[in-house]
């Protein structure tokens, strides 16, 4: 057996019935995260609100500088200076992280929340065995005894998919190519059940048949366990295949947010649309990509209005001027479909021109 | 592929192999090679964006860099316009690089940081002696222009700079000496998606105005799609595949090339695809498997035969050449 | 990552030289409070040497016997702090010979500058040059090169200074050599170094596929930005230099008297320590204070050029 070829089953398609009812897993309230830098005060995360459901997988999607990492980091605490959170409230299950002690914070992390990064062969200790890095994983958090610890260890092994675990155990961490790496980092990640997990671009570094195996892993985890996580990716490919809901964030804010399949049916926001129009897609060759013109602005001394206003090719066409003086407000345009744009959303003097029914 | 067409390539790589000596022991001495690029062939023609795909270690980079002489092959031949690259010395190979350039991948390695960027651009004029200061200023300004900058970029530094503007700059300085040539190596990986579709239509308008030629080397499927019109697939140091573009991603012969294409993510969360994943990781090219390379991945591959012989490539379909035994069973 | 990704405002048009990566660094440099205090220090230290002819009472070499009614190793007498103003004033004393301390310790920073900066530049010089040529050649050469700065390197620095003098013969002059040269392999390592991470960026493979010649490549392109490192390095020796060559003078080997060297006059006056306990503290006071200063611009230099500082305010 060289290969296996499967089908996947799409649990997005259901999803849209998750965490309704149900009180949050994760709330994050208008998380503020600014970096005090020579030049100025660098808003990079400018008031982010957004809830993730136990079980859900929630994909964070944007381009660099946009803040997805900032926002991932200030969950966990991770924010060193110059970066400061400076306002908001994140609450896991009621309990605002923010107003914990760093000696609960410490507790939280690993436990309740955990993290794997985009280099998972830097993200691992390279003096230890992966095993005695597992084992170390349950000793922080657990009373067990070393055997039971590394018995545990072999079997998370097994479970992301490293062949022969007890002998791969004893490996260190060169001994194991990019795509294992990225295997123990998951099992490590997952080894005490936390709640939440927060995958921080997860296959960006891998080549792309790892990179299908590792989102075919992480698949088979989602229905496997109750886990919440956060995708963070700037790959929609990526999002396509894994996530639940989607917030698609632009210069350290929220521009739109919604279930996966609407998103991708009917994208409201204009800088949505650009990036879908802008990526080529296998098998659909054409002559010129569409393109959001200009640069993402800078973070520092924000000009004011909507942050996209200088690069909105909708602006232009439905001639708004209200955008490079007032910022929009996300607002629900559909049950659980979120926008930021004056293409949708009243104020005093302006109609908004796709008030009713939704994408151009 | 010569007997397939008439027209004259521009490059034409003839059997290019680039081994690294491996030293180990006390003494340094040589004790294996890592075969990086293993008898490597094909032409690139006038006009035409060749594009070279692979994952990483492949041995696609050292291919667009021995081609350049930024690596020096071990053996082979680079013929361009009738001269052998590799043989040319001194002199000779200096005329040679007007010709061919190249852009890299890291937008943030790829300029002095001590410069502004005019003078980076700039410098292969001075290397090669070529107008007066303010002739080779101006000149500076055309090509800031022509890729769309402004005059008064020339005086700024690259760290001030986003990504995709140290791109074009390096596409600038690329294009500084009218190259006829240019090997584009990962040019869009480092950048973000809205910026890549700016530098893939940037180059794509430069091709038809200036009639450049292009060897497109990526691991990125669907950008290479869009560029290219001619595709070869590279797995550990050879050539699995080459083919028109729209043959080759219509109709895969290499069930690696076919593995690859179904690795890419779906483009909506709704569709459902069947996806061939391999199993394993690309083998290390210092030791790689006996016969065809691909063959413990490979899931048609028949043992006795495909770990024994090594495939070559041939033409099964017009222009379509493919290294893989049991490639009829695709057609 | 994402702070370093916000891209610079592109609207506004400036004079582009403030904002080169060596402008920035030094703007950064002044605001380290490390850098502040050691660049006061020295800019002071620096005028004093300047102007040391103005600022000396005293000639520091001519002996005072017969000349001003003083004990020899008298202590400091200042007027203002009551010393009665028919004694001649001598704000550090005077040492064993009568020399007026003061006027010798201002002479001293003469000396010790221009050991810290000579000694330094010449390792420097030689030590890149080496280095370079080992880096970017490589092969054999780099292994010939580097094994010999390993030997170099092996000795205890002291103990190869002193016996480099051995063979020259004692003297400030020699002294300045045997420094120079232990400090010769420390900037030969840290230029390859450079040189073998520089080279592999691809703004360098950019020059040579324009076709730049490697003489070019090396002088214009690589060791130019191997530059602050470099600077950070120095700017530490210089302080352990001034250091050495303080010891090797104490040891007798390096300035010879009536020389106003700070280590000479440690070393001559150090059997009364206990009785003229002013004649080894205030050249000890002024090594130190010249060492401190370099230690923390040294110090401030290698914060500034931290890349992780530098990303926020580089891009």
């Amino acid at each position: 057996m060289t290969a296996k070829t499967k089908t996947k089953r799409s649990k997005a398609q259901t999803s849209g019935s998750h965490g309704k009812g149900k009180a949050p897993l994760l709330e994050v309230q208008n998380l503020k995260t600014y970096f005090y830098t020579d030049d100025g005060v660098l808003t990079a995360v400018d008031g982010v609100d957004f809830q993730v459901a136990e079980g859900e997988v929630f994909g964070l999607v944007g381009e660099s500088g946009c803040g997805k990492s900032v926002t991932s980091l200030s969950i966990m605490r991770l924010v060193d200076p110059p970066g400061e959170i400076v306002d908001g409230r994140i609450l896991l299950q009621g309990e605002d992280l923010l107003a914990k002690k760093l000696a609960e914070m410490t507790r939280v992390r690993g436990r309740q929340i955990s993290m794997i990064f985009q280099q998972p062969k830097s993200s691992l200790n390279p003096v230890f065995t992966i095993a005695e890095q597992i084992i170390e994983v349950f000793k922080i958090h657990e009373n067990i005894s070393d055997e039971e610890a590394k018995a545990s260890a072999i079997e998370l092994l097994r479970r992301v998919g490293i062949p022969d675990p007890e002998r791969k155990a004893n490996a260190y961490p060169h001994e194991l190519s990019g795509g294992q790496a990225q295997r123990v980092m998951i099992a490590m990640a997952l080894a005490l059940r936390p709640k939440l997990l927060i995958a921080d671009e997860p296959t960006t570094a891998l080549d792309a048949t790892i990179q299908a195996q590792i989102l075919d892993l992480m698949q088979d985890l989602r229905d496997a366990t109750d886990t919440a996580v956060i995708l963070i990716t700037h790959d929609l490919g990526v999002i396509a295949e894994l996530a639940d809901r989607v917030a698609v964030m632009y210069a350290g804010k929220i521009v739109e947010e919604s279930d996966t399949i609407t998103l991708f049916d009917r994208p409201l926001h204009p800088y949505t649309q650009g990036l879908m129009g802008s990526i080529p897609v296998l098998g659909e060759a054409k002559e010129r990509l569409e393109v959001i013109p200009g640069n993402v602005p800078s973070l520092i001394n924000l000009k004011p209005g909507c942050r996209f206003a200088s690069r909105c090719a909708a602006r232009q066409e439905y001639g708004l001027e209200i955008c490079e003086r007032v910022e929009p407000d996300l607002i629900e345009m559909e049950a659980g479909h979120k926008v930021r744009c004056w293409l949708y959303q009243e104020y005093e003097g302006h109609t908004p021109p796709l008030r009713k029914g939704g994408g151009r | 592929m010569k007997k397939t067409t008439k027209r004259t390539p521009l490059v034409e790589v003839r059997e290019l192999k680039k081994y690294y000596p491996v030293h180990g022991g006390l003494l340094k001495r040589q004790v294996a090679e890592v075969k990086a690029v293993d008898d490597v062939s094909f032409a690139i023609f006038p006009g035409e964006t060749l594009g070279l795909v692979g994952e990483s270690g492949c041995g696609k980079t050292t291919v667009s860099k021995a081609i350049l002489r930024l690596e020096e092959a071990s053996a082979g031949e680079v013929i361009f316009e009738g001269e052998d690259v590799l043989a040319a010395g001194g002199a000779d190979l200096k005329r040679l690089r007007r010709d061919m350039q190249i852009v890299f991948q890291d937008p943030f390695s790829s300029l002095d940081p001590r410069l502004p960027v005019g003078e980076s651009i700039a410098e292969a004029l001075l290397v090669h002696g070529i107008g007066t200061p303010q002739e080779r200023f101006e000149r500076v300004l055309e090509v800031l222009r022509k890729v769309g900058l402004e005059s008064y970029h020339a005086a700024r530094y690259p760290h001030q700079f986003s990504g995709g503007q140290r791109q074009r700059i390096g596409i600038a300085r690329a294009l500084i000496l009218d190259p006829k040539f240019i090997v584009l190596d990962e040019p869009v990986s480092a950048l973000d998606v809205s910026i890549q579709a700016q530098v893939l239509n940037l180059l794509s308008d430069l091709q038809a105005e200036l009639g450049l030629t292009y060897l497109f080397v990526a691991h990125n499927l669907a950008v290479v799609e869009h560029i290219s019109h001619r595709v070869a697939v590279m797995y550990l140091g050879r050539i699995a595949e080459i083919a028109p573009r729209d043959n080759l991603f219509s109709k895969p012969l290499h069930p690696y090339t076919q593995a690859l294409m179904s690795a890419v993510p779906k483009k909506h969360p709704a569709d459902k695809k069947e996806r061939i994943i391999l199993s394993g990781d690309v083998p290390s090219p210092l030791n790689p498997p006996s016969g065809c390379r691909f063959h413990p991945r490979c899931p048609i591959a028949r043992m006795g035969h495909c770990d024994v012989e090594e495939p070559q490539l041939r033409e099964l379909e017009p222009e379509h050449w493919v290294a893989c035994h049991y490639a009829e069973e695709f057609i | 990552m994402t702070v370093q990704d916000a891209a610079v405002p592109q609207t506004e048009v400036q004079d582009y030289r403030n904002n080169s990566l060596l402008f920035l660094t030094f703007r950064r440099l002044f605001r380290q409070r490390n850098a502040q205090v050691g660049m006061v220090i020295l800019g002071f230290l620096v005028l004093v040497a300047i102007f040391a002819p103005a600022l000396a009472p005293y000639d520091p070499d001519r002996s005072l016997i017969g000349i001003e009614p003083v004990e020899k190793r008298a202590g400091p007498c200042i007027h203002a702090l009551g010393c009665p103003s028919d004694q001649p004033q001598h704000i550090m004393g005077v040492d064993g010979n009568v020399r007026d301390q003061y006027s010798r310790i201002i002479y001293g920073t003469r000396i010790s500058l221009f050991i810290g900066f000579s000694t330094i530049g010449l390792a420097v010089v030689v030590g890149t040059l080496i280095g370079a040529v080992s880096g970017y050649v490589g092969g054999w050469v780099d292994n010939v090169i580097m094994r010999f700065m390993d030997v170099i390197l092996a000795f205890p620095s002291f103990l190869l200074a002193i016996a480099i003098i051995t063979v020259l013969g004692r003297g400030l002059q020699n002294a300045l050599y045997a420094i120079a040269v232990v400090n010769i392999p420390v900037f030969a390592r840290l230029v390859r170094s450079s040189v073998l991470s520089i080279k592999e960026l691809e703004f360098v493979a950019a020059s040579r596929s324009l076709g730049a010649s490697p003489l070019r490549i090396l002088f214009v392109r690589i060791l130019p930005n191997a530059i602050p490192t470099l600077i950070v390095q120095a700017t530490l020796s210089i302080g352990a230099a001034i250091l050495e060559a303080a010891a090797l003078s104490f040891l007798g080997l390096g300035a010879q008297p009536p020389l106003a060297e700070w280590g000479t006059m440690l070393g001559s006056e150090r059997n009364q320590v206990f009785t003229s306990p002013h004649l080894v503290f205030f050249p000890g006071i002024a090594i130190m204070i010249t060492v401190l200063a370099f230690n923390l611009l040294g110090d401030g230099f290698r914060d500034a050029m931290d890349p992780r500082l530098a990303q926020l305010t580089k891009r």
